[in-house]
């Protein structure tokens, strides 16, 4: 929630990512508010993840970003994350060679004093103790990050997030690597925060995003193609054109199954793609 | 600690495709903190060496000697913060070190040439010059010149450390960068030898803040004031290490962007850690000139800030007492080798630097680590659900180039 109350939102207008001669993402508009638990999917290379890396600033920006009123093209990563804007990678990256504590201790610190950056931790923070009981990570509070499981690694990241104070979280593939149970878990987490957060969540994996996505934006060669519920999206001509249009580069098996979670008739996949190989 | 991790368990769920896991480092290298009592013993055995068993057993050369190990073990205590905690490879702390050094000897030598009843030095005069340089004449008063040997050289970490660390350059461009500041602050030296006396260097010093430096018992308590200084460093790091600045910076060396992304900006945290690394090196320079009697651009160019890293390395440079232990391990041997066989010494030093590197990246202090955690396994093999997953094998490489 931003700090007047009134709901977060993180607005995306005509943004544009250009490396050298190569448009990574062409004019993507892209509004998300606090409540929703918005998935951004698409084939590889459709922009998605160039997309959050573009509002975090790891990725050059043209256009306009804008975060509850606060413009966040050509800001610094770190003064945008002060902005309230928090991000996960795909591969977790949480601190190896710290505690699980000590890495949500620096999660939580953005606004601490120079004084009490000098001083030994006292006592661990309720908030953090919270979100160590939400995330399961309790029992391994002093277990250094670098020897937990994957998914424990992700929910430590999931965590730092939350610690963090940001009101817009961008999870990059959050579930990857997660057993189903963890799966479960973990959109049951985001369900519940993006209640009174901006959420929005990269994602290959479609039976998922079908349990769990509130919207979802598709994406295809820097574009946005589509919008609105799975239920929508799946019905979308241009999407199924897509989805179906990729068979050629991916494996036929591949592109069957994702067509078929997608709620596509997976033979159209077959006939799409032999046309292509006869093309070749 | 209540940690328990045993090796032989397995992760459930595999890995990611393409999610190149880093491996963590081993303990001995990573960060075991010594807890309160730990701390005090090490500082209270190394006080009772250093400030009673030291005086009471060592001559007058002996006593010269140790003091100069331990001006030199400041540098590595320094090295030990911004490499091992920082993972910024300094290979130039001779700059800082310099600075410091020949704050002092300027201001040392004012004073003696001020006994002698001469306003210029000696080399100054038989290089034909007739006026005080204005340079020199700053450090003149005593309490300028310990101002400036705090000061300056800080100030020109926090400088060139900014420039650097803002600019995100890091890992072997940064070791190559400081390495070359400290090959032209040796040039820049030996370059103006009105003002530095060249590469001769400054040297026979006759008094400390008006004690006569030929008195025995004044040289007796200079050593005590570098003991303690030494301690006090090594208290003050203790700390940070335990600190919440000390866990940032760990994460920082590790990984940066994510620190980055957690809204902190790491330029300021490895600007922080440099500066606190120039400041121990300069003090440490600075005591050396009394200590030591010379300070000359031979102390301070590349060889001898490449010098001050191989103590860091082989004592364990992420560890609290590793540098300093090392550094004055390497300095014993130096004399000691050095003597018998000068070159081979060089070689050596070059040797055992690239064994530690290459083989026990951790220092020696892995070794105790290990040791440790083999222990700690036989007790806990019979009881206790270990935390998580399988333990990751040391990188050397990757530890090696930060």
């Amino acid at each position: 929630m931003s700090r007047d109350h009134r709901p977060s939102y993180l607005e995306i207008r005509d943004l544009r990512v250009v490396f050298d001669k190569f448009v990574a993402v062409d004019g993507v508009d892209l509004r998300v508010e606090q409540g929703d638990l918005r998935f951004l999917i698409g084939p590889n290379g459709a922009g998605k993840t160039t997309t959050i890396d573009a509002v975090t600033a790891l990725a050059p920006a043209q256009g306009s970003i804008n975060h509850n009123g606060h413009e966040l093209v050509g800001r610094k990563t770190h003064k945008i994350v002060r902005y309230g804007v928090g991000r996960t990678f795909q591969t977790a990256s949480v601190f190896e060679d710290l505690t699980v504590l000590q890495n949500l201790d620096i999660a939580a610190g953005l606004r601490r004093r120079p004084r009490d950056m000098v001083r030994t931790r006292q006592e661990v923070s309720p908030r953090i103790l919270e979100v160590m009981e939400t995330t399961g990570l309790s029992r391994h509070q002093e277990t250094k990050a670098g020897v937990l499981s994957h998914g424990q690694k992700q929910w430590l990241e999931i965590g730092m997030l939350m610690v963090q104070d940001a009101t817009v979280l961008l999870l990059d593939e959050p579930v990857a690597g997660m057993s189903q149970g963890e799966r479960d878990a973990t959109g049951e987490l985001l369900t519940k925060l993006a209640a009174d957060h901006v959420v929005v969540v990269v994602e290959h994996d479609m039976e998922f995003l079908r349990k769990y996505a509130q919207s979802v934006t598709v994406m295809a060669a820097g574009k946005v193609i589509a919008e609105g519920t799975v239920a929508q999206v799946q019905a979308d001509s241009t999407v199924q054109e897509i989805y179906l249009g990729t068979a050629g580069t991916k494996s036929l098996e591949e592109a069957k199954v994702e067509a078929e979670l997608l709620g596509l008739d997976p033979e159209a996949v077959a006939v799409s793609g032999s046309t292509q190989s006869k093309e070749n | 600690m209540t940690t328990t991790v045993s090796p032989q368990q397995t992760t459930t769920t595999p890995p990611t495709t393409g999610s190149a896991e880093l491996p963590s480092v081993a303990e001995g290298a990573g960060v075991w903190t010594t807890g309160p009592r730990g701390a005090l013993l090490g500082l209270g055995i190394g006080a009772v060496l250093l400030l009673v068993i030291a005086p009471l057993t060592l001559g007058g050369f002996g006593l010269d000697l140790l003091g100069r190990y331990l001006c030199v073990a400041m540098v590595a205590v320094g090295i030990g913060l911004a490499w091992g905690r920082g993972g910024m490879l300094t290979m130039g702390q001779g700059v800082y070190f310099g600075l410091g050094a020949y704050i002092m000897a300027m201001h040392m030598t004012l004073a003696d040439t001020t006994l002698e009843g001469e306003t210029i030095p000696t080399f100054m005069r038989q290089n034909g010059v007739e006026q005080l340089p204005e340079l020199w004449g700053i450090v003149q008063h005593p309490v300028v010149a310990v101002a400036a040997v705090i000061l300056v050289p800080t100030g020109v970490a926090g400088l060139l450390g900014w420039a650097i660390f803002s600019r995100r350059v890091k890992g072997a461009y940064f070791a190559i960068l400081s390495q070359a500041l400290a090959a032209a602050f040796a040039v820049l030296i030996i370059g103006q030898p009105v003002l530095t006396n060249g590469s001769n260097g400054l040297s026979n010093f006759h008094s400390l803040f008006g004690w006569d430096l030929s008195d025995q018992a004044n040289r007796t308590v200079l050593f005590l004031v570098v003991a303690a200084v030494l301690l006090v460093m090594l208290a003050v790091t203790w700390q940070l290490y335990r600190s919440r600045f000390g866990e940032l910076l760990v994460a920082v060396r590790d990984q940066e962007e994510r620190v980055r992304f957690l809204g902190y900006d790491p330029a300021l945290i490895k600007t922080v850690a440099y500066m606190i690394a120039a400041l121990f090196a300069a003090i440490g320079g600075a005591l050396f000139v009394p200590v030591v009697g010379i300070i000359s651009p031979a102390d301070i160019g590349v060889v001898p800030s490449i010098a001050f890293l191989i103590g860091v390395a082989i004592g364990g440079r992420s560890t609290w007492l590793g540098p300093v232990l090392g550094s004055i391990a390497v300095s014993f041997a130096g004399t000691q080798l050095a003597s018998a066989f000068p070159s081979f010494w060089v070689y050596l030093q070059g040797l055992l630097f690239i064994l530690v590197i290459g083989f026990l990246p951790g220092g020696l202090a892995s070794v105790l680590g290990l040791v440790r955690r083999r222990r700690s396994q036989g007790a806990n093999d019979d009881g206790g659900q270990a935390a998580g997953s399988t333990t990751a094998p040391v990188s050397s490489e990757q530890e090696a180039t930060r």
